[in-house]
């Protein structure tokens, strides 16, 4: 056991030298594997948690979402036809909702404004809510997941305030205390001063998001109290959702019922772009590395050979050779799938994915600083793993076996040096 | 006691280019002996080392080590024998670039898992007694022609070996430094060792030290 212990010890100590003999190819070798590395962790990191982000957005969308089309456009919801709304068999609940988007024309940054929704309490007294799942909040969300999107719990929002997300407070650089001006419907500029920042699980959604009072959001956007911009619709039976949304325009034929269906589609042909972009940089990857790896095992080099000869004639055998090569191999891959893995891990979760951000351009200004929620699963380690270090490891060891199966005596006849 | 019977090395059997090397050898090597193989180039004396030596199997006919066939041994039982038994000394001294003389004599040893300090006390000795002490941790590259063999001898004699092979051993040295590997043959010689060398070089052929010569031609045992 100890004889065991001293001759992996020695070989390890040999294939370290060995290694440090041929700095300049050795370094080379980890650089370019550490790179495709990165890039493999890089893309998996980035699409499993944007992929992430979006099903917990999913799963808090409103069943239904219905618009007033005027001419074909999107317009203000009249109030009056919430009832009509109600009046349909299977609908539950319909909940009006007042957002917006401003455009914030000196950042270029796009800003979504929107006024929590109201429920009206026990007592009768109408309170706003205090944790918000997402934009299309979906009121008495049944299995309501343990973690809102954001929540302001202390804050209470009154007119003349607002509460901001974390992307707007760090493009602004805007403090709790500042005033924040808008230029509204008519041309005037208000300021409303800000009272909190949205704390944040997913800055996807809330890091270009302000909640303001309903208020304040009609003087802005001048729109009456008869309107609001849309209306969501929670159904009895979740499986008629498609037979309510079909009733919904039969009876408001001006109207436009969004499915939660119709909202998934929308968010998967935007991740699916994305992750699109990133198979192709993680095919591209996965391809350099499968030619590193097989230029690696397509043989060793006249040096290395001649090593090899002369070590099987001073007695090692050729298992001590293969396990030299396998350290060499582990040593190697190890430590570029580590530092890769926690390059990628850094790019990703605190770069913002600085490298790719090219290929996402097209978010709004807000959205390149966002910083992904680190989501990562033993399940991508693994099999970045499993599609990196084993197959160098092996294609280490392979060309070492056919090495080091040819007779020592080669180490005889080599003229030399 | 080493003995070879009806010893035959054919290479690239079955092939345009086949080419027996060895042609029937049947030879016995006496204990604490120095023989000597000599004879012209390509007369297999390189050939018939390697398959003293465990290096590689002859393709027919029968080696003996002290009585047990060796020669149908499979791979790792010719390696443990040889790394025991055997010391070579090589017509170049191969040694590997980049490590120190020290780690270079160290070397043979790794597998066996020995403690490194006693290894390491050995391998100074070694190469103590042949005066290149102080060369220990230096790295190969910048050894003299003599100074490389020497560190390639220590090497051979790491695992105390008991047979000493020595292929064209003073074909790169010169005149004095070749006495001088003789000297050190004459010390293996004192130690009890066996010592079989291939030559063609007559100072060491025609030495005083020479128990047996050997002369091969073309493969076979002459005379
Ligand atoms: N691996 C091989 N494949 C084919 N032929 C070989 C091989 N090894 C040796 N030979 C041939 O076998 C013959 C004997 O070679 P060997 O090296 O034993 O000769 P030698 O007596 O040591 O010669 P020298 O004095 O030049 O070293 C030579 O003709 C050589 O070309
Ligand atoms: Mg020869």
């Amino acid at each position: 056991m100890i004889d065991w212990i001293e001759r992996q010890r020695y070989i390890i100590d040999f294939t370290l030298s060995s290694l440090l003999r041929r700095k300049v190819k050795n370094f080379g070798l980890l650089a370019l594997y550490t790179l495709i590395v990165f890039i493999l962790a890089s893309t998996m990191f980035f699409t499993y948690s944007i992929k992430k982000e979006a099903s917990i957005i999913l799963s808090e969308s409103p069943e239904i979402i219905v618009q007033k089309l005027s001419a074909g456009r999107h317009d203000q919801f009249p109030l009056s036809q919430m009832e009509t709304l109600k009046k349909i068999r299977g609908v539950a609940e319909v909940l009006p909702r007042l957002w917006g988007y401003y455009y914030e024309g000196g950042l270029g940054a796009n800003y979504t404004l929107l006024v929590p929704p109201v429920t009206t309490n026990k007592n009768g007294i109408e309170e706003t809510t205090d944790s918000i799942t997402s934009v299309e909040n979906k009121e008495n969300a049944p299995d309501n997941p343990d973690k809102p999107l954001f929540q302001y719990n202390d804050t209470k929002l009154k007119p003349g305030t607002i509460i901001i997300g974390q992307g707007i407070a760090r493009t602004r650089n805007s403090h709790v205390g500042d005033f924040m001006p808008f230029r509204a419907y008519d041309g005037s500029i208000v300021g409303f001063e800000i009272k909190g920042i949205l704390s944040s699980e997913s800055e996807l959604v809330s890091s270009d998001l302000i909640l303001i009072s309903e208020q304040d959001f009609r003087s802005l956007f001048g729109i009456g109290n008869d309107f609001v911009t849309d209306v969501t619709v929670a159904v009895v039976n979740p499986h008629e959702v498609s037979t309510v949304a079909s009733k919904i325009v039969n009876i408001l034929p001006d109207s436009r019922p969004i499915t939660r269906e119709d909202i998934l589609r929308t968010y998967e042909s935007i991740f699916n772009w994305r992750g699109g972009m990133m198979i192709v940089i993680f095919s591209a990857a996965v391809l350099a590395f499968v030619i590193f790896a097989w230029d690696k095992a397509s043989g060793l080099s006249a040096g290395e050979r001649q090593e090899i000869g002369i070590l099987k004639a001073i007695g090692w055998e050729t298992s001590d050779v293969i396990l030299m090569k396998f350290w060499e191999g582990a040593v190697i891959s190890l430590t570029a799938f580590f530092s890769g893995a926690i390059l990628a891990y850094i790019h990703v979760f605190f770069t913002g994915s600085l490298i790719f951000e090219p290929a996402l351009k097209g978010w709004s200004v807000l959205y390149p600083h966002f910083v992904l929620t680190p989501f990562i699963s033993v399940e991508q380690l693994a099999t970045l793993f499993f599609i990196t270090v084993i197959p160098y490891t092996v294609a280490t060891i392979v060309p070492t076996w056919r090495a080091a199966t040819i007779d020592p005596d080669s180490a005889m006849r080599h003229s030399g040096d | 006691m080493i003995e070879l019977s009806k010893v035959r090395k054919v290479f690239n059997a079955d092939n345009p280019n086949e080419f027996s090397a060895l042609n029937g050898v049947s030879v016995k090597i006496s204990q604490h002996q120095l023989t000597v193989l000599t004879g012209p180039s390509g007369s297999g004396k390189t050939t018939l080392l390697s398959i003293i030596g465990c290096m590689s199997r002859p393709t027919a006919g029968r080696v003996r080590l002290d009585g047990r066939v060796i020669s149908s041994l499979p791979e790792r039982f010719l390696t443990d024998i040889r790394r025991k038994t055997f010391g070579f000394i090589f017509q170049q001294p191969n040694l590997i670039k980049g490590l120190t003389v020290l780690e270079n004599v160290m070397l043979p040893a790794y597998p066996l898992g020995e403690s490194y300090s006693l290894l390491k006390a050995k391998a100074i000795f070694g190469l103590d007694s042949l005066g290149i002490a102080n060369k220990a941790n230096a790295k190969v590259e910048w050894l003299s022609g003599g100074e490389a063999q020497r560190a390639s001898i220590a090497r051979a004699l790491i695992n105390n070996p008991s047979i000493i092979i020595a292929d064209e051993p003073t074909a790169h040295l010169d005149t004095n430094l070749s006495f001088r590997f003789m000297e050190i043959i004459e010390n293996f010689k004192t130690e009890g060792k066996t010592v079989i060398i291939s030559s063609h070089d007559p100072l060491v052929y025609n030495s005083s030290l020479v128990d047996r010569l050997i002369k091969l031609r073309d493969g076979q045992i002459e005379g």
